[in-house]
């Protein structure tokens, strides 16, 4: 039998952990370093969103690997394992999820503590800066290789002086798997 | 103990910058890509000598600030110290971790000392150059924890370069030359 699925409390008490003070600094070198190189702070969204994205299709695999979940049977399912376990286990804080549309196809997963913004304050020249879209692309790589293709926006965002981070997702796609061969084989 | 995020964070961005920026950002240019790389560890470097001085009275020569990167700088980063130091009492100094955590994953791509040296031997063995690739990728790697290093002194009044040598895997030595 498939052991049971951990808790992300459980799996980030067990993982390697480090000071989050150079995970904060280093993040916030690079978006500096995209700012002073990419200069459109359009263009400094989409890279890191890209980043995420690039970073979510690889962290899919430890995350499945460390949280023994198996199939989630919904979107609905899916969402709340993000939040309650892959930010525990990632970034060690806990994000909930609300605001369902009656299709189950939409929610807000909103995060009231968030590593990524410890020391931050943004200019008035960042207006229009997603400081965090690391994190959506992240989201968004994670689900696309387990067969779910998301859009993600940001409603509220604490650095534009919002009570909370509050991602909006949307399921636009599921493409269900496909077995190469059968079960009882 | 402060806040802590899982190991997997900072290793996915390392990773990811590293990537970014050699293959996407500054594909043809090599130099460009470690150049920038290396300022983003100095940023990182300086801003976390800062907070991690606050409290300490000023360094009263560079072995004194040598032997905190060794010590609490490093222990802050990786929760080891630097396993040995070395000094020629001449401004360069050899700082040794024998299990740098940052390359501790990764599979040793030192090219053997033939291919090295034989640069048209080397385009003709694509193993060799898959070596090469590797090597390169490695030395990416490394241009970050330079430029911490780097950094870190420099906030200390420090002015330096900083390189590493990685001939001996998993140990890995960043080599300290303080400008006079």
């Amino acid at each position: 039998m498939a052991p049971p699925p951990r808790s992300g409390d459980a799996i980030f008490a067990n993982v390697d952990r480090v000071n989050a003070e150079l995970f904060t600094l280093t993040y916030g070198a690079i978006v500096r370093q995209l700012l002073t190189d990419l200069e459109e702070v359009d263009e400094v969204n989409k890279q890191l969103d890209q980043m995420g994205y690039n970073i979510g299709i690889r962290l899919i695999d430890e995350f499945l690997a460390k949280s023994n979940i198996s199939t989630c049977v919904d979107f609905k399912e899916t969402a709340e394992v993000i939040a309650k376990v892959g930010f525990k286990m990632f970034l060690g804080v806990t994000a909930s999820v609300s605001n369902w549309d009656p299709e189950g196809t939409t929610c807000s997963i909103i995060l009231e503590d968030n590593p990524l913004v410890d020391f931050v304050e943004l200019p008035d020249t960042c207006q229009g800066l997603y400081y965090c879209n690391i994190l959506s692309g992240v989201v968004r790589g994670a689900l696309e290789m387990v067969s779910m293709k998301t859009e993600i926006t940001w409603v509220r965002d604490m650095l534009r002086g919002d009570d909370a981070f509050e991602l909006r997702l949307k399921l636009l796609k599921q493409v269900p798997e496909e077995y190469p061969y059968k079960d009882d084989e | 103990m402060g806040r802590e995020v899982s190991e997997s964070c900072i290793d996915s961005l390392l990773t990811e910058i590293v990537s970014s920026y050699s293959t996407r950002f500054y594909a043809n240019k090599p130099e460009l890509a470690a150049r920038t790389i290396e300022a983003i560890g100095y940023q990182v470097g300086h801003q976390l000598s800062e907070r991690y001085t606050m409290d300490r009275p000023r360094f009263s020569d560079h072995l004194e600030a040598i032997k905190f990167i060794c010590k609490d700088f490093w222990s802050e980063l990786f929760k080891k110290q630097i396993d040995n130091l070395k000094t020629n009492h001449r401004g360069t100094f050899v700082l040794q971790d024998n299990r740098f955590r940052w390359l501790s994953r990764v599979s040793n791509p030192i090219l053997d000392e033939a291919s090295a040296k034989d640069p048209e031997a080397l385009a003709q063995n694509k193993a060799a150059q898959a070596e090469t690739s590797a090597a390169q990728a490695t030395s990416m790697l490394l241009y970050f924890p330079c430029g911490i290093i780097r950094g870190a002194l420099s906030n200390l009044g420090i002015p330096c370069a900083v390189s590493a040598d990685i001939s001996n895997l998993p140990t890995c030595s960043f080599v300290v030359r303080i400008k006079a």
